[in-house]
Order: C-alpha cells, then sequence, then structure tokens
C-alpha cells in the first residue's frame, strides 16, 4: 500500500475539545448526578482519636431515628469481605473500609451509617455512641522509625513499609574522586490535589442477574478488579458505568473502601447505596493525600559544576495504611537524575506508616517531590562555586545528540533538546531585563528573587515501579485499547475503555482517528462502553493517554484502513500496495478507477460475494496496545525501564516577597515545554497552566497539617488553601517540540507538566531573594507566616550585629 | 414547608425541610444537577447560581430564604437546547474548563460581570472569578474565555439576555 504524502490535518491544530459544549451547559453527568430508583445514603462516623482500640459500638439511639435502615461496624465488613489489597507484600498492614478492632488516623471511618437521604444519616452519625480506649500514636515518620515508637500495625512488627537501598554505577568512587561535596535536607509537606468534586459513588445490587452495577467518581487502573475481589465476587458481577464524568482527580480519585463498603451495603440491604463524601468526610479520610517527604541529599561535583554522583534519601510518612505511598517512591526512579547526566546514583526509598490519613496517587507519582530536591541540589552547587544557576544546569544536561540516553537506573529517555528550550526561554523573558527587574523591585525596599527549574517529566504510564519494590507483582504490561466499528451507514463509533476526569480523551481518539482515516474527527462518535463491554484498559495514569490511548486510536485506525484497503483492491483486480487511500476512499495507483467510503462499507456490510476470500464480513477493528519499551521485568540489581517517554519544562519565576508580611508575589511566569508532538493545543496548554496552579498551591499555600495530639487541623478550605485566580499569575509559555521516537506521532505525555517543577522554582526563587539576609527555606509549602518570622529575625540578627 | 421558587423564568414549588439548602433543593427536587456540590462552606463557588442577577452560593442559603428571588442556575443560560450562549461558546472557543465541575459556577460569575461591566480588564476578570475555585486550568483559558465573550458581545450589539440586578 502507498499513501499519498499528507500533513498533519487534525492532530496538533487548535480544534475545539468536543467534551467541552456539554460542561458549559451544566449537562455534565457527573456521579453525584446518578439517581437509582430506592437509594439510600450513607454518612460515615469518624474516629476522634489518631489511635484508639473500638470498645464498644451503641448503635440503639441511631437505629431509633426514623428513616435509618442499617448501621455497620468494621467487624461485620471484614467478615463478609477480603481485605485491600496492598501494593507491597506486607499482608499484616490490614486494611478494610471500616476500622477493625483499632482506629489508626483521626477521621478514619468506624460505621457506617445507612439512611432514606443523607441529612437522616448525617443526624444519625451523631447519635452512634463508640467508646474508645485511646492508645499511644506517632505522627512524625522519623519518629516511627525508632525502635520504641508505637507501632500502626503490631502485627506488622515495626512501622517500615519499605526500606530499600539501591546503588547504580559505583557511587563510592565517584564520590572519593571529587574533589567537592555538600550535603543538605529538604522537605516535602503533605498536600494533595483536592478535586472540586469529592468522591462520589452508587452501587446497586441485582440478585436477579448477580450484578453489581457501579457509578462512582473514579480514576482507577484495575478498578473492577480489585472491587470485585474484595467482595469475593467474579470480576463480571461488577458492571463499571464509564460514561460517568470525573470532576477533577489528578490522581486520587481510586475511592476502593468507598465502593466496596457501598457494594456491600448494597448486597446487604437490598437497595441501591451512595456515598457521596462531604468535604470533611473528603479532606481527612477520602485517604487522597498525597506525598509527605524528608529528602536527604549529598552530590560529589567538579569544581567547574559537574555533577557525578548523588546519594539520595527519601523518607516518605506514608500515613496509616499502605495505599499508594510505598511507589510513590518508585515510580521516580526513572528520571532519579533529572535531565542531568550524572553517573551514579544512591537512593534509599523508606516509607514508614504513622497516625496521619492515607496516601494516594497525587499527579506525577512521586516525582514532583523528588524534582524539589533534585533542583535544590543544583541551586546550592551553583552557590557552592559561584556560578549562575543555569550554567550549572547547561553543564550538566544530557545533549540533544545523546539520546536515547540510558540513565544509571536502568531507563532509557526518549528525545530532548534541553539545551535549545532553556535558550528559547532565557531569549523570551530577556533574562538581563528580569535581572535588573528584580534589582529594581529590591531597590524598592521588597525583596526578590528568580527562580528557575529544569525537569522531567516522565509519561506514558506503566507500572515497573510494582514489579520493582514487589519481587512478587510480575506485571510487564499496561496496554490501552481502542475498538472502531463503522456501521452500515458509514457512521464511525469509537471507543474510550475507561473514565475521564477532564483530560478530553474523546476528543484525542476523534483527533487521532481522523487523522488517520483522513476524515472529520467531529463526524466520529465516541462512546465510553462500560467495565464489562471495555476493552482492557489502565486508565489515565501517569501521564500515559496521549501515548497510550492515541497508540492504540492510531494502530486501530490503521488496521482499518487496511481493511478498506484489500478490499478495494480486490474490486480493482490489484496489489493492496498499489492502491491509494485518501480521504476515506480508495483509488488505483492510475486513479482511473475509485471507491468512495460508502462503497467500501457497502462492500463490507452487505455484499459478500465481492469481498476478498476470508474476510469477516462488517467492518470493525479493535488494537489492544503496549506501553512502548514496556515488557521486562527489573534486574536483580535493581534497574528498569520505568516510563517510556521524557517530555521536558524549564521554568523561570520572579517573584517579590513584602518583608513585613513576608507575603510572596509572583511578578512573573514563563515555562518552556517540550513534549513532543502535541495532539491537541487546548488541552496540553490547560493541562500546563492548571498544573503551575497546583504547583504554587503545594509550594505556597496547601497542607495537611496535623497538630502534636494527631489531630488534623487544615480540613477545610478555610485552612487548606487552594490557589484562587488572584494568586496564580499569568503564564507565558515558550514552546518546543522534540517528538519522542518511540510514539506512533511522536508525542510524550504532559498530564504533569507545569506541577512538576513549579514548586522546585518557586522555592528557588524565595531562596534567591532571601539570599541578601543570609538565610534559605528548605521545607514546602513556604508559609507567609514563617517567611514572615524569618525575615524579621534575620533583619533582627542583621541590626543587632550593626549595633555591636 | 412547601417553598415557591422562580428558577429560570418558571415558578416551581417543593416540599423541603427548613435546614436543606438551595443548592440540594435544586439538585434534589428540581433535578437542576448544573450546580454543583463542591466545599459546602461557601469557598469554592462551583454552586454559583444568580440571584436577582448576582452571584450567590446556593450552598450557603436555604432553600425557604430563596422565596422570592429570581433564580437563575446554569440550565437557564443556553437560549435554546444545543444553542450555546455567547458566554458559553467563548469557553469553548478557548477551552476554558477541564473537567467541567466549576464550569456552571464560572459562566454564571462570567455571566453577571459582562451585564454589569462589558469591556473587562484583565484584572476586573480575574476579580471577578477570585471566588470560584478551578482545580483543572490556572485560570489562564477561563480569563482568555471571558475576554473573548467579551469582544464578542461588544461585536454583536445584541441584547442582553440576562438577568438584571435589582429588578425583584
Amino acid at each position: 500500500m502507498s499513501t499519498a504524502p499528507r500533513h498533519l490535518r487534525y492532530v496538533s491544530t487548535n480544534r475545539r475539545v468536543r467534551e467541552d459544549r456539554r460542561f458549559v451547559a451544566g449537562k455534565g453527568q457527573f456521579a453525584a448526578d446518578v439517581k437509582a430508583a430506592n437509594m439510600l445514603h450513607v454518612a460515615l462516623v469518624p474516629s476522634p482519636h489518631p489511635a484508639a482500640r473500638i470498645v464498644a459500638i451503641d448503635t440503639k439511639a441511631a437505629l431509633a431515628l426514623p428513616g435509618v435502615h442499617y448501621v455497620l461496624g468494621g467487624d461485620e465488613l471484614a467478615g463478609a469481605t477480603d481485605q485491600l489489597m496492598n501494593g507491597l507484600d506486607t499482608p499484616q498492614v490490614r486494611r478494610f473500609p471500616l476500622a477493625v478492632n483499632q482506629t489508626r488516623y483521626v477521621g478514619e471511618w468506624v460505621a457506617a451509617i445507612v439512611a432514606d437521604t443523607r441529612a437522616i444519616a448525617e443526624d444519625a452519625a451523631e447519635l452512634v455512641e463508640v467508646t474508645y480506649e485511646p492508645l499511644p500514636f506517632v505522627i512524625d515518620p522519623e519518629e516511627a522509625l525508632k525502635a520504641d515508637a508505637p507501632t500502626v500495625h503490631p502485627p506488622h512488627g515495626s512501622n517500615v513499609l519499605l526500606d530499600r537501598t539501591f546503588v547504580w554505577g559505583d557511587v563510592e568512587r565517584d564520590f572519593a574522586d571529587s574533589p567537592k561535596h555538600l550535603s543538605f535536607r529538604v522537605v516535602w509537606g503533605r498536600s494533595s490535589t483536592v478535586p472540586v468534586e469529592t468522591f462520589g459513588i452508587t452501587a446497586a445490587w441485582d440478585p436477579w442477574r448477580e450484578l453489581l452495577d457501579v457509578w462512582a467518581s473514579i480514576q482507577m487502573p484495575k478498578y473492577a478488579d480489585q472491587i470485585a475481589r474484595a467482595l469475593r465476587l467474579p470480576a463480571n458481577a461488577v458492571r463499571v458505568h464509564q460514561d460517568i464524568d470525573v470532576g477533577g482527580s489528578y490522581g486520587v480519585k481510586r475511592g476502593i473502601k468507598h465502593t466496596v463498603l457501598c457494594g456491600y451495603l448494597s448486597r446487604r440491604l437490598g437497595r441501591p447505596v451512595r456515598l457521596i463524601e462531604d468535604r470533611l468526610e473528603n479532606m481527612r479520610a477520602g485517604d487522597a493525600h498525597g506525598p509527605d517527604r524528608i529528602f536527604d541529599v549529598s552530590l560529589a561535583f567538579n569544581d567547574d559544576g559537574v555533577i557525578r554522583s548523588m546519594k539520595m534519601r527519601a523518607l516518605d510518612n506514608a500515613g496509616a495504611y499502605a495505599g499508594r505511598a510505598p511507589f510513590q517512591l518508585g515510580k521516580p526512579i526513572g528520571a532519579i537524575v533529572g535531565p542531568y547526566k550524572i553517573q551514579s546514583v544512591e537512593y534509599r526509598a523508606q516509607s514508614v506508616t504513622t497516625n496521619k490519613a492515607v496516601q494516594e496517587a497525587v499527579r506525577g507519582f512521586g516525582q514532583s517531590p523528588t524534582n524539589y530536591a533534585i533542583e535544590s541540589a543544583i541551586d546550592k552547587v551553583a552557590a557552592a562555586l559561584n556560578l549562575y544557576r543555569v550554567e550549572v544546569r547547561r553543564r550538566n544536561f544530557i545533549r540533544k545528540e545523546e539520546f536515547p540516553y540510558l540513565i544509571p537506573s536502568g531507563t532509557r529517555y526518549d528525545s530532548g533538546d534541553y539545551h535549545t528550550v532553556v535558550a528559547k526561554v532565557l531569549d523570551h523573558v530577556e533574562f538581563k531585563g528580569l535581572q535588573a527587574e528584580r534589582d529594581k523591585i529590591r531597590q524598592s525596599g521588597q525583596l526578590a528573587g528568580i527562580g528557575v527549574a529544569a525537569c522531567l517529566e516522565p509519561s506514558g504510564g506503566n507500572s515497573s515501579f510494582e514489579p520493582l519494590l514487589n519481587p512478587k507483582n510480575t506485571t510487564s504490561t499496561w496496554m490501552e485499547s481502542c475498538r472502531i466499528h463503522v456501521d452500515a451507514l458509514g457512521d464511525i463509533v469509537t471507543t474510550v475503555n475507561t473514565t475521564s476526569s477532564g483530560q478530553g480523551h474523546e476528543t484525542l481518539v476523534a483527533t487521532v482517528i481522523g487523522e488517520i482515516l483522513e476524515i472529520d474527527p467531529d463526524k466520529i462518535r465516541v462512546v465510553r462502553p462500560d467495565s464489562l463491554e471495555s476493552m482492557p484498559s489502565n486508565s489515565p495514569v501517569g501521564s500515559r493517554m496521549a501515548i497510550m490511548l492515541g497508540g492504540a486510536a492510531f494502530h486501530a485506525a490503521q488496521k482499518l484502513k487496511q481493511k478498506l484497503v484489500a478490499i478495494a483492491a480486490h474490486q480493482f483486480g490489484a496489489r493492496e500496495d498499489s492502491v491509494v487511500y485518501s480521504n476515506g476512499g480508495a483509488a488505483t495507483a492510475q486513479g482511473d478507477r475509485r471507491l468512495s467510503w460508502l462503497d467500501l462499507v457497502t462492500i463490507a456490510h452487505r455484499n459478500w460475494h465481492l469481498l476478498p476470500p476470508g474476510f469477516e464480513p462488517g467492518l470493525e477493528t479493535n488494537h489492544v496496545y503496549q506501553v512502548p519499551t514496556g515488557g521486562m521485568l527489573p534486574t536483580p540489581d535493581g534497574r528498569v525501564q520505568m516510563y517510556p517517554c521524557h517530555s521536558f519544562e524549564f521554568h523561570v519565576v520572579l517573584l517579590a516577597i513584602d518583608p513585613e508580611l513576608g507575603a510572596p508575589k509572583i511578578k512573573r511566569y514563563v515555562i518552556g515545554h517540550d513534549c513532543g508532538t502535541v495532539i491537541n493545543p487546548h488541552i496540553v496548554k490547560g493541562m500546563t497552566l492548571g498544573g503551575i496552579a497546583h504547583g504554587i498551591g503545594a509550594a505556597l499555600f496547601e497542607e495537611f497539617v496535623y497538630d502534636d495530639q494527631g489531630q488534623m487541623i487544615t480540613q477545610t478550605f478555610m485552612d487548606y488553601l487552594l490557589p484562587s485566580s488572584l494568586e496564580v499569575p499569568e503564564v507565558e509559555i515558550v514552546h518546543h517540540c522534540t517528538p519522542s521516537p518511540f510514539t506512533v506521532l511522536g508525542q510524550k505525555g504532559s498530564g504533569e507538566s507545569g506541577y512538576l517543577g513549579a514548586p522546585a522554582a518557586i522555592s528557588s526563587a524565595v531562596n534567591d531573594a532571601l539570599a541578601p539576609l543570609g538565610i534559605s527555606v528548605a521545607k514546602l509549602p513556604i508559609r507567609i507566616a514563617a517567611l514572615g518570622d524569618a525575615i524579621a529575625a534575620a533583619r533582627e540578627r542583621a541590626s543587632l550585629r550593626a549595633a555591636l | 414547608m412547601k417553598v415557591e421558587l422562580s428558577i429560570n423564568g418558571e415558578t416551581r414549588t417543593a416540599e423541603v425541610e427548613p435546614r436543606k439548602t438551595l443548592l440540594d433543593c435544586l439538585r434534589d427536587d428540581f433535578g437542576l444537577t448544573g450546580s454543583h456540590v463542591g466545599c459546602e462552606h461557601g469557598v469554592c463557588g462551583a454552586c454559583t447560581v444568580l440571584l436577582d442577577g448576582e452571584p450567590a452560593r446556593s450552598c450557603l442559603i436555604f432553600a425557604v430564604q430563596a422565596d422570592g428571588y429570581d433564580i437563575t442556575t446554569i440550565e437557564g443560560i443556553a437560549p435554546a437546547p444545543g444553542e450555546l450562549s455567547v458566554i458559553q461558546d467563548a469557553f469553548c472557543e478557548m477551552h476554558g474548563m477541564q473537567c467541567g465541575y466549576c464550569t456552571p459556577g464560572m459562566v454564571l460569575t462570567a455571566t453577571a460581570l459582562l451585564r454589569d461591566n462589558p469591556q473587562p480588564t484583565r484584572q476586573d476578570i480575574v476579580e471577578a472569578i477570585s471566588g470560584n475555585i478551578c482545580r483543572c486550568t490556572g485560570y489562564g483559558q477561563i480569563v482568555e474565555a471571558i475576554a473573548l465573550a467579551a469582544e464578542r458581545l461588544a461585536l454583536a450589539n445584541a441584547p442582553k439576555n440576562v438577568p438584571k440586578a435589582g429588578t425583584r
């Protein structure tokens, strides 16, 4: 087959995002919009203690309230279900949706009330009398490591979920051979993605069909499998409706415990049961917090700023149960040296349980904290050698011609042109002018600083970190799929086999198929089959869908085109490779005969006598796409190909600080972004801007703070501060495109872009602003109060010295 | 108790508990699920509706208090089924959203802004939407969408098909 030379008609063009029409009209279909007949509502009784033995639960008063149907405790649920899956091999860290005998964090669900309305269920929750016997607890991860610390799960023997040291390359030799060394600690405070929509789920068990219907606000790989396993059902008895719009997720909308709880209750009570978290339940017990991490980093480097080796210890506070926290230490191994040519690395990943809430996957899956540690290290090398921060980065960057580039921990980076992106950004901002602007602000009496950060976004979500950290896990594929069906009238229907939470997958798949088939994407219907009708999918995690769903759609469309060409060749009596496909039709090489789309469709659907021998009638293709570069298990020394693609971003921030208040104000924000071929520019732009806003939150505002009594004190939007339009500056994006050689159109991921470098860049800017005072900050978020106090103390010391 | 509410130009009645918020009433009793539940304590703005044309948080007002106001929800903004208002269309043009959860509140806030201030500066737009949290977009394309809508409305020279403030 030969095709006419073809430019990109639809890919990379500013086409509208098809999902948007329903949303602007308020016609999205979110989990809370689902109404099942005879539905009951759940509210939860939260633990007021960080750790306590549950002595007794008195449900009499609650059950006496009119409209209350049931009160479920942890014992009954644990007896009837299997424990929720741990990713690691830690069978004694047992987790059920409701606490069993003991609570392990404030807010943990102790009992579930089921009533006619949510309001009645909440009233009844207050009438449940729980007798507790408080137990010793631990909040701080370093305390949790001590031998005499209270253990969160005594049968497990300690608080350590994971403690693994990897050594890639000759670290000790490189340290011994290097003339310069430095060590430091930085801390990433616990925050999360905190979508505006909380988690919601409705479960309806049909005993006559033996089928559990689930409508949920999910972004979760293998969701149906996990529900089925915990409820002891065959997986084909769980039907997840994937045509639910998810009101934001960015990783956290997993909801396994919520679903197991509602699924059990629906079977127990014979009615649909729904749980929509309120904001308080979501914040303290939605099990959706993010990484909470201490980094201790040592570097060995040359006098010219070239870094030879790095030792990094990351201690993560997982909270009360294993969740996804330990794996979020594993994924960054795939970009552990960032965009830099560091020859050898020692990485110690430690995950400990404490009496905080549970973590879930958060945008970047641990990569943004790691990038913050790496970028802090580069700034410190620059300071130690009195070199420009950008220059140190340039000297350490992998060069364009060195790709594909194998990093010490086993991942081969696909492509990049870091020097050019940085040059374009510096040119765009007129860096000297920016420095002059900073100095002008300083002269006006304010503090001011410029921040820079360069980092990677590993994309194409694989799950190689699972076998890497858990040898019993042998997963080496993380496929995504697409089916294309052409009906007898020639209209196209295609599938997305998962839920979306704003990523525009319907637009993505229609654009790619339209591109290949040379048909207007707006004419393609995109549907989301339920989980029983779906092809294999691993959901939109790990910045993967442009690569994976795009790849599956591309191949399914190519197969369809091949079928059309074969049908045409048979009519022409010509070889397939001589047929020219264009605009949905096919012609002979000479152009004397041509069959239109509808001609070919009609033959496929109606004219068996015209089909090539052995052809199935109808017109349908599908493709299950393996992750490019995936497929291998880790080596025994802990090297693995993590994700296939590596997008690059370079941030430059100008920030001023009011020295009296400590309030930072971002004056200018520029990002250089290279994610290869962009499929829809609107979508990529939005993800990047949104990621930066989220990164500003993580850097300056957002933290789940626990006091020394183990109480979470930032559990509403009054104290857990999400950036508003007033805190997010106008961001300038400088584009660059280095296609990936490993993907079908050269695309890379962008779902985590912006977020992966913004916290590092803002920290860099704040520290540049503070440098004249001789102080620095080493913990995120950088809160106004702490900043104000540190500035005041530094000024007081300075004035005391001046007075002496 | 019984409430009689004027919603999107229609009078509708429901039997509600006095403690029921306007938000829950709109969603549960009238099936107007375009108003979304975000924080339920008046910070996020996902539940924004227009009361006599002014943006208000329907999670902070009881249904029984809304009696007598002209209530506009997102369902009352589109001129006809399948047809978008200029502002809604501009949100689509600039992709001023991702997940769509905050979008109805944003569109209503923008509708009120552009009625009162047809030529807003960027800062005017930023301040107008500062009570509506969006977690997806970082606000950039929302601001662009509202600016584009202002431009198109000015060019269209069309009658403003939105409820006026102070018509109560």
